[in-house]
């Protein structure tokens, strides 16, 4: 089970999170139709680092973006989500 | 007392206290920390199980954890464990054991006529002969019964498993020179350790080569090591195997508080599984010693020369009286000289090196260099052992053949962690490397071998590891070892099956009874891959996942392709490392305890009612209120009746609820909802859909707006959690710059629809200081001095409210208007109740209708649709989602016979299936079936008659396609 260090409450264990979807796949409002699928159904799916939007929902509730690597799993930066 | 092979002294047995225990009903003495194997070796027992397909008889191979053959089911009712080996339970006075996979008895076996047709059912023999034609459905039964392991235990388990978190710096798996050298190392620095060993006592392989550690004797050494890890804070735990190692320094750890089949102490546990968080770890799990591959090497009287050497002198039950041992380095020797010591007749050493130990201690025992064991004789117990010497074959009487194949370093953990092995070709070994974690490997489990090596290896990794953390090192030298037997040195290969002996009969995987040829055959069949290999020899799948067969199997499999072992591989190391039963990895959340139960606010009035419960989620909501005589469909029907010809009311509590507020709250449900609701009037509600961003619907609810900046926004029950999901995402990620805050309701607020023509006069009567809103408006009120919201909103097709209510006062609302219900000849109604008449009415509902694939097309909904701006506008634009040949809902009416959810439509009789039925009911004041379906064509095919046909429940009927609409099509009863 891995940790995330939340940047509020500190290391928590992974199950107090929810995986929300990579950044990349994040679809604005009021995309159209071609930008919509390309960002949903097109993903890059990297075997490496992935920049991640998660949510701390059995915790304090914060978005945040994480960097964990699909691979090994390491997660190398969490930060409150900003925007892209 | 001393049977026959218990030697008379010493060890760390207490000699001074005998325990009873049964074995296939016959009552043993032991002595207290025996193991099951151990006290049945020293009782002469040599006969411990029977093969998994041929039934061949099998004794001992190991002492420990590794041992394929001996698995007995241990315990009575509840407590009994199937495949537990028996080298794996320490005696505890009456333990129960029994040997499995024999009929009718271990020592008469009718199955062992498998032998006899051994040759004709090799590897993927069942699978060749019986698919095709559905023959394996008729004899795989048999087979199953005939081929297998222990069975389940058919009583409730009577014990309580706990799951404790837990935290330390560093974590040393394996208690041996390794690991106790380690910890001493960590501790000395100070920090917290967990020193974790899966057998009772702490020592590992100094408990079968004794050793004097820094002057004192090696148990002395160890239980002052734990001492000074405990005073650090740490803790050492025995009888607690580390079991998986999961991300980010996560290892999970099983600790037995009693033995298989054996009561807990009092207030104890059977198990604890620890889920251990450490910030580096240290694995020092030694090594497994690997057979060597002869004729008739399972046969009972052929085991490990490391388990030899650990039942001769740890447990001081003799494993034979002349021994023939084997071997490709230099643990012959030790072996040699450790049985002689006990009192074992060394026949012969069997070394297939040209060169070996030239020591003077051995010339005490008859060598055999470059020479190796062909096969061997006897029936259930061993009387010879045949081995090819430069000078030819020779026949060696003897009862037992003590066989070293070298060593395998337990890397399993290592493997989880995500490490990478090296191949030792001198070793004939994999050994680990290029960690990924905090982890390291020490001793024999890092292919390090000898005590000396060992103890500097585990310190240098103790010191390693408080490095890491920023500690400073400990001072001072690794402990120092000193041992009279002679220490092996050099490692070797083992050499390969003989061209001689019978590749039949040379098991790789003692436990599935796969053989050499077995491996031969699958290469021969075009399997190279060596996960293929596995699954089609079942090489390495049982209970001991291979842990003495994997190398020899993919040492053969590389031979026949003359390839090397790591061209061919390894298969996966997957947790756990030896079984786990599943109530430790239940834990307390068994029973009552497996999921949390949401209570409703008004519980307690349903109770009062006589409700019947129906889970729904975690929640229990009433399915119907039963009066005498009645079934549910009986109180379903008279209840819908009362809400359509009087006024009924329903618990709605559970109902997803959401304050919207804030300047931008309109704009922002533009962004959730698929329909208008930003120009709602202040006082005024709509319904509304919400898609998901791929277009599809995920959910439908109703939007109110309460105030000229404050919404309330209701879905359905079960979707609650994810909408909340849905709209922090949105307010977040989608729209950060809206002024708006969101606040879910579901728990604070419940709720109570009140239905039927007479509803309005109800709410009339006990609504204090307003007029009832008209449909699709709000008001604020009271009801029994309690503030409450009323919304004119309709489920039932009836003139209905919605009254909302603080969850801490609902219950005076409740008995206020059913006390106004009663009155009027109404009364409560439950789920069934509510799915009648909202079916119809032709209401869709998440879960049936709206299943994960419809668009608001599909649903007849394209009319509500705003021209853009909400989630899943850009995908609805796909040309797919406008097909008319798509799944749309329709109206089903029932012709004759059956009419049941869930079942196919189709055109005709036998035909493809071309829809489904999503809901079904009954009319509610007349007779007749109806329902809603999903249907290629949807409406497009209105008044076609088409089949409907459910196979698995034999139903069958015929309906005809009509509007999903069977009540009050204008809509008048709405209105006031």
């Amino acid at each position: 089970m891995m940790l995330i260090s939340c940047p509020f409450c500190g290391p928590r264990a992974h199950v107090e999170f929810t995986y929300e979807r990579p950044v990349e796949a994040v679809v604005p409002a009021g995309a159209q139709e071609d930008e919509a699928i390309g960002l949903l159904y097109q993903r890059t799916n990297p075997r490496g680092v992935s920049r991640e939007l998660w949510r701390h929902t059995h915790g304090c509730r914060a978005w945040l973006a994480v960097e964990r690597d699909t691979f090994t799993h390491a997660v190398s930066a969490v930060a409150p989500w900003s925007g892209r | 007392m001393t049977s026959a092979f218990g030697t008379t002294y010493g060890g760390d047995i207490d000699r001074s206290r005998a325990i009873a225990f049964t074995f296939d009903g016959k009552t043993f003495h032991g002595r207290s920390g025996d193991t099951l194997a151990a006290a049945l070796m020293a009782d002469d027992v040599r006969l411990l199980g029977r093969g998994f397909k041929y039934h061949r008889p099998r004794g001992l191979l190991g002492a420990g954890v590794e041992e394929p053959n001996a698995l007995v089911g241990v315990g009575v009712g509840g407590r009994f464990e199937p495949n537990t080996r028996a080298t794996d339970v320490f005696l505890y006075e009456g333990l129960t054991a029994v040997s499995q996979n024999r009929w009718p008895s271990l020592a008469f076996d009718l199955g062992a006529l498998n032998q006899a047709i051994a040759r004709f059912i090799p590897a993927g023999f069942y699978y060749k002969t019986f698919f095709g034609g559905g023959t394996w459905k008729r004899v795989e039964p048999f087979i199953r019964a005939a081929a297998g392991l222990g069975r389940p235990p058919t009583a409730g388990d009577t014990d309580t498993f706990l799951h404790r978190a837990a935290f330390c710096d560093v974590l040393v798996v394996g208690s041996g020179p390794a690991g106790l050298a380690a910890a001493d190392a960590a501790a000395r620095a100070g920090a917290r350790v967990f020193l974790v060993e899966q057998d009772a006592l702490a020592g590992g392989a100094l408990l079968r080569d004794p050793a004097e550690i820094d002057g004192f004797p090696g148990e002395q050494w160890a239980a002052d090591v734990g001492g000074r890890v405990r005073s650090g804070g740490g803790r050492v735990l025995t009888r607690t195997t580390a079991s998986g190692f999961h991300d980010h320094g996560l290892v999970a750890l099983i600790q037995r508080h009693a033995e298989p089949g054996e009561p807990p102490p009092p207030g104890f546990p059977a198990q604890t599984r620890w889920a251990l968080r450490a910030r580096r770890v240290v694995l020092a799990q030694g090594s497994i010693e690997r057979p060597l591959l002869f004729s008739g090497n399972d046969r009972p009287g052929v085991m490990l020369a490391s388990a030899a050497r650990t039942y001769a002198q740890r447990f001081r039950a003799r494993p034979g009286r002349r021994a023939v041992i084997a071997g490709c380095d230099d643990h012959v020797y030790l072996t040699a000289s450790s049985l002689a010591a006990a009192g074992v007749e060394i026949a012969a050493i069997v070394d297939s090196r040209d060169t070996g130990d030239q020591r003077d201690a051995q010339r005490a025992f008859p060598i055999h260099r470059g020479s190796q064991i062909v096969s061997t004789v006897g029936g259930r117990a061993l009387r010879a052992a045949v081995i090819a010497t430069p000078a030819g074959e020779l026949r060696i009487a003897c009862d037992l053949i003590a066989m070293s194949g070298g060593q395998t370093p337990v890397v399993h953990l290592h493997m989880q962690a995500g490490g990478g092995l090296a191949w030792d070709a001198s070793a004939g070994a994999f050994t680990p490397i290029g960690p990924r974690q905090n982890q390291d490997s020490a001793g024999a489990g890092a292919g390090r071998h000898g005590l000396a090596v060992a103890l500097a290896d585990g310190w240098r990794a103790g010191g390693d590891a408080v490095e890491a953390l920023g500690l400073a090192k400990a001072g001072g030298a690794p402990p120092a070892g000193r041992s009279d037997r002679p220490a092996p040195a050099a490692a070797g290969s083992p050499p390969g099956l003989h061209a001689s002996a019978n590749a039949k009969t040379a098991f790789v995987d003692f436990q599935n009874d796969v053989t050499a040829a077995d491996i031969d055959l699958a290469w021969r069949e075009g399997y190279r891959s060596v996960e293929h290999l596995k699954r089609y020899t079942t090489l390495g799948m049982a209970t001991d996942q291979g842990k003495t067969s994997n190398l020899v199997g993919m040492t053969r499999m590389a031979e026949a392709q003359s390839r090397t072992p790591p061209d061919v591989g390894l298969t996966t190391f997957r947790p756990p490392y030896t079984p786990v039963t599943l109530g430790a990895l239940a834990g307390l959340a068994v029973g009552d305890h497996v999921a949390p139960r949401r209570r409703l606010p008004l519980h307690d009035a349903h109770l009062a009612e006589n409700a019947f419960w129906q889970p729904s989620g975690y929640w229990s909501r009433p399915r119907s209120y039963r009066q005498a005589g009645e079934d549910h469909a009986k109180a379903a029907l008279r209840e819908a009746r009362a809400v359509r010809l009087a006024v009924g009311m329903v618990d709605v509590s559970t109902l997803a609820k959401f304050d919207v507020s804030g300047p931008d709250a309109g704009q922002f449900l533009e962004l959730i909802c698929a329909t208008s609701v930003a120009r709602l009037k202040v006082g005024r509600g709509r319904y509304t859909v919400m898609l998901r961003e791929d277009g599809v619907v995920a959910d439908d609810g109703t939007v109110w707006r309460l105030g000229k900046n404050r919404f309330l926004m209701t879905s359905s029950t079960g979707g609650a959690e994810v909408m909340a999901h849905r709209l922090s995402y949105a307010r977040h990620v989608l729209a950060p710059a809206l002024r708006v805050t969101i606040t879910p309701l579901q728990e604070a607020w419940a709720a109570i629809a009140l239905a039927g023509p007479l509803a309005r006069s109800l709410m009339t009567e006990i609504a204090e200081g307003i007029e009832p809103p008209p449909h699709m408006s709000s008001a604020a009120a009271a009801i029994a001095g309690e503030r409450v919201l009323i919304l004119g909103a309709s489920y039932s097709g009836e003139r209905a409210f919605e009254v909302y209510v603080s969850s801490f006062a609902a219950a005076p609302v409740w008995s206020a208007l059913l006390a106004g219900c009663r009155a009027r000849g109404g009364g409560p109604y439950g789920l069934d109740a509510m799915d009648l008449l909202r079916i119809e009415k032709g209401h869709v509902v998440v879960g049936a209708e709206i299943d994960g694939r419809v668009s608001p097309h599909d649903l007849g909904m394209a009319t509500l649709l705003r021209a853009n701006g909400f989630i899943g506008y850009g995908a609805l634009q796909r040309p797919d989602f406008r097909r008319l040949d798509r799944l749309r809902l329709v109206g089903l009416e029932g012709v004759e016979g059956a009419l049941p959810e869930g079942a196919m439509l189709t055109d005709r009789p036998g035909a493809r299936p071309s829809g489904h039925v999503t809901s079904a009911g009954v009319r509610t004041l007349c007779d007749g079936a109806i329902g809603l379906g999903l249907l290629h064509g949807g409406l497009d095919r209105r008044g076609e008659i088409i089949e409907v046909t459910s196979p698995t429940r034999g139903l069958r009927g015929r309906v005809r396609v009509v509007e999903p609409l069977f009540h009050d099509p204008e809509g008048d009863r709405y209105r006031d």
